[in-house]
C-alpha cells in the first residue's frame, strides 16, 4: 500500500512560498470557473471578462486604484492588530464610524476653506473610527472579552448607527426621501489629483501611512515589541512588554486607519454619506492582510489585485448577468485555497510504501 | 403590561430563539472537540438556502431540513480539510468560510429572492397546549421548536453520558494525550464538526422554512455570530445555551414588536439591541467563569504524527 508521509520542513520554503500562493489563487479561480460552468456560463469567457474588465483599460485601472485605497487603509489597520495576534474583524464598522465622523465635520462647517476643513474631517474620522476600535480593545485587554465577536458586533452597531443618522437627522430634505446626506461642500471634498483623472488625493494619504507604518514595523522599538509579542505572548510578558496597552493601541490605530478609509469613500468617491458606501471593504481587508502576510508593501499589491477582482466582477455582472455576490465567493475561495496551500511551505509530503 | 400581550411575545421569543439555539448547540459540540468554527454564519445561511430550494422544488419540508443540515456540513467539511489535514489557521479558515458561504448563498439565491416555499406550521400538542400560560407559549409551536429542545437534551447527553462524548472532551482538552491513549483525534474532531455544522444548517433551515417561509438575501443577519458568542456565554453547556438563545430571541422579538407599534425611536437604533446585548453578554461571561471554561485546546491544530 502506498501512503503519504508528512514531515515538518527544517526551514519554511522561501521562493516556493510564492509558488504556493500563486497555486492557491489559480485553484480558487478554477473552482469559481467551475461554479460559472454549473450555471451554464462559459468559464473561459468569464475569466477573460474578469481580467479585461479589471485591468484591460485605463478607466478600469483607475477604478482599481480608487477601490484599492479603502481596502489598503482598512487592511493596514487590520494588519497592525494581526501582528499582535489580535483578531480585529471590525474594519467594516470602523469604516462606517469614520465616514460618520467626517460627515459630521462636513455638515457642521460647510463653509470652511479645505485647508481648514479637511484636517478637521480627518481628525473627526480618526476619533470616531479609533473609538470604534478602542472600545473592543479595552474590553479585550482589561477583561479578556473575545475581540473577534465584539468587533463583529461593532460592525453591525456601526453600520446601524450610520443608517440611523442618514435616515434621520442627516437626511437631505431635497433627496425625495432617499437615505442620503446633502452633497458635501467643495471645502469638504477630497479632490482628484489632477484634471481628467478620477484618482484622488487619498492615494497620497495611503503612501504616507504605508511608508510610516513600514518604518515603524522595521526600524523602531515599538515595531520590534509588536513583533515579539505577536510571536510569543508568554515570552513578551516575561520581558515586561506592556502587552495590554499594546492591544488597546493597535486596536485604536486600526480603527483610525479604517475610519480614514470611510472618510475617503464618503468625501472623495461618493461626495456624501449614504448607506451604499458600505461595500464590504472591511471584510476584503482581512483577506488582503492575510494574503500579504501583514507587510505594508505586499498589502498594497494585494489591495490592488483584490480591487481588480471587484472591478472585474462588475464587468461580469454587466456582460454575463452574474450576481455581485460572485466576488465574495472568489475572495472566500482564494483565502481557503491559499490557507490550505500554506501547508506545503511548512510540511513536506513524500510517497512511501507500506508493506 | 397586559397578559394578552406578554404571551404572544413569549411565544415569538421561543420562535426567534430557536434558530440561534440550533446553531449554538452545534457550535458547542464542535468547540468541545477543540475545533473553533467561526464559519457558523456562513454555514447557517447555506443551510437556509439548501433547505429553501429543496422545499420549493420537492414540497417536502422534512427533506428540506435534512438537505439544509447536509449542505452546511458540506461547507463545514472544508473547515475540517483545511484545519485537520492542511494545518490551516482555524480563525482564518472560519472567517473565509463565512465569506464564502454568504457569497454562495447570495449568488445562488439571487434568482429566488421574494419567492416562497412550503414550510412548517404550528403543531399543537394535545392536552399540553391547554396548560395556562405555558401551553400557548411552548406547545403551539412548529415541530422544529420541539426538536430543538430535544436536541439540547441530546447534546447534553452525548457530551456527558456517552463514551463518544468523553472522547470528544478529551480531544478538546488535550489532543496529544488523547492520541497517546490511542484515540483517533482527526476522526473524533471530524465527527463533532460534521454533526455540529449539521445543526447550524438546521438552524438556517428554521429561518427559511418556519421563521419566514420566503427567501431574502442576508437572511441570517448575524445570528451565526450571535451563536458563537452564546457558546462563550453558555460556558460550553447545552442547558445554558437554551437560556441564552431565548434571551436573544426575546430581544429580537421585542424589538420587532416595538417597531411595529410605531415608536418614535428610529428602527435602526432598535435593530442595534441584539448586537449590543451580545457585547454585554460577553462582558458578563468574562467577569464570571466564562473564558476559563473554554476547552483548553480550542483552536489548536494537532501536528501530524511521524
Amino acid at each position: 500500500m502506498t501512503t503519504f508521509r508528512v514531515k515538518r520542513r527544517q526551514a519554511p520554503l522561501t521562493w516556493g512560498a510564492c509558488l504556493v500562493l500563486v497555486g492557491g489563487v489559480v485553484l480558487a479561480l478554477g473552482a469559481s470557473g467551475a461554479l460559472l460552468a454549473l450555471q451554464g456560463k462559459s468559464p473561459a469567457q468569464g475569466l477573460v471578462l474578469l481580467l479585461t474588465g479589471a485591468f484591460g483599460s485605463v478607466w478600469a485601472l483607475e477604478d482599481c486604484v480608487i477601490k484599492a485605497i479603502p481596502i489598503f487603509l482598512c487592511s493596514l489597520g487590520v494588519a497592525v492588530t494581526f501582528r499582535l495576534q489580535i483578531w480585529n474583524i471590525g474594519a467594516e464598522g470602523q469604516f462606517a464610524l469614520g465616514a460618520v465622523g467626517a460627515t459630521w465635520a462636513a455638515l457642521t462647517f460647510p463653509d470652511l476653506h479645505p485647508a481648514l476643513l479637511l484636517p478637521i474631517m480627518f481628525s473627526a474620522a480618526a476619533l470616531a473610527g479609533g473609538f470604534w476600535g478602542f472600545v473592543p480593545g479595552v474590553l479585550r485587554a482589561g477583561l479578556g472579552v473575545n475581540e473577534i465577536i465584539v468587533t463583529l458586533m461593532f460592525n453591525y452597531l456601526g453600520i446601524l448607527l450610520m443608517e440611523a443618522l442618514v435616515y434621520g437627522p442627516w437626511k437631505d430634505p431635497a433627496s425625495f426621501g432617499m437615505p442620503m446626506t446633502p452633497l458635501f461642500s467643495n471645502g469638504a471634498t477630497v479632490s482628484a489629483i489632477s484634471e481628467g483623472t478620477a484618482i484622488h488625493w487619498g492615494v497620497v494619504v495611503c503612501l504616507i501611512v504605508g511608508a510610516a507604518l513600514s518604518i515603524v514595523f522595521r526600524f523602531t522599538r515599538l515595531g520590534f515589541v509588536l513583533q515579539a509579542c505577536g510571536e510569543n505572548v508568554k515570552a513578551a510578558r516575561y520581558a515586561r512588554f506592556p502587552y495590554r496597552r499594546l492591544i488597546v493601541l493597535v486596536m485604536a490605530v486600526g480603527g483610525v486607519l479604517a475610519g480614514w478609509a470611510g472618510l475617503m469613500e464618503a468625501s472623495a468617491t461618493v461626495g456624501r454619506l449614504q448607506p451604499s458606501i458600505m461595500a464590504g471593504y472591511g471584510y476584503t481587508a482581512i483577506i488582503v492582510a492575510w494574503l500579504a502576510r501583514l507587510s505594508p508593501f505586499r498589502i498594497a499589491l494585494a489591495s490592488f489585485l483584490l480591487a481588480g477582482l471587484r472591478v472585474g466582477v462588475e464587468n461580469l455582472q454587466l456582460e454575463l448577468q452574474v450576481p455581485a455576490a460572485f466576488g465574495g465567493i472568489v475572495e472566500g475561495m482564494i483565502l481557503i485555497f491559499v490557507l490550505a496551500a500554506g501547508f506545503f511551505s511548512t510540511y513536506s509530503l513524500s510517497l512511501i510504501r507500506r508493506p | 403590561m397586559n397578559i394578552d400581550i406578554v404571551i404572544p411575545l413569549l411565544a415569538a421569543t421561543v420562535q426567534s430563539g430557536t434558530p440561534i439555539l440550533y446553531a449554538t448547540l452545534g457550535e458547542i459540540l464542535t468547540e468541545r472537540s477543540g475545533t473553533l468554527n467561526l464559519g457558523v454564519e456562513g454555514m447557517m445561511i447555506v443551510g437556509a438556502l439548501g433547505a429553501f430550494l429543496t422545499a420549493m422544488f420537492t414540497g417536502s419540508p422534512t427533506l428540506a431540513v435534512l438537505v439544509g443540515g447536509l449542505s452546511a456540513s458540506l461547507l463545514g467539511s472544508l473547515h475540517g480539510l483545511v484545519c485537520f489535514h492542511f494545518m490551516g489557521n482555524q480563525v482564518v479558515s472560519g472567517l473565509a468560510l463565512t465569506i464564502l458561504g454568504t457569497g454562495l448563498a447570495n449568488y445562488l439565491g439571487t434568482p429566488f429572492v421574494g419567492r416562497s416555499a412550503p414550510g412548517f406550521d404550528p403543531l399543537r400538542v394535545p392536552i399540553l397546549e391547554n396548560i395556562p400560560i405555558l401551553g400557548p407559549i411552548l406547545f403551539r409551536q412548529d415541530i422544529l421548536v420541539y426538536a430543538s429542545l430535544l436536541t439540547a437534551i441530546g447534546v447534553w447527553f452525548l457530551l456527558t453520558k456517552t463514551r463518544w462524548g468523553l472522547h470528544i472532551r478529551a480531544v478538546g482538552e488535550h489532543p496529544e494525550a488523547a492520541r497517546t491513549t490511542g484515540l483517533n483525534v482527526p476522526l473524533l474532531r471530524w465527527s463533532a464538526l460534521v454533526l455540529g455544522t449539521f445543526l447550524a444548517g438546521v438552524g438556517g433551515a428554521y429561518l427559511s422554512l418556519a421563521y419566514t417561509h420566503l427567501w431574502t438575501n442576508n437572511l441570517t443577519a448575524g445570528r451565526g455570530w450571535i451563536a458563537v458568542a452564546l457558546v462563550i456565554f453558555a460556558f460550553w453547556r447545552p442547558g445554558r445555551a437554551v437560556f441564552g438563545a431565548y434571551l436573544f430571541g426575546g430581544v429580537m422579538a421585542w424589538q420587532f414588536r416595538l417597531q411595529a407599534t410605531g415608536t418614535t425611536l428610529p428602527s435602526s437604533l432598535l435593530m442595534m439591541l441584539p448586537y449590543a446585548l451580545t457585547v454585554i453578554a460577553l462582558v458578563m461571561a468574562s467577569r464570571g467563569r466564562g473564558v476559563r471554561e473554554a476547552p483548553a485546546a480550542l483552536g489548536v491544530n494537532v501536528e501530524p504524527a511521524d
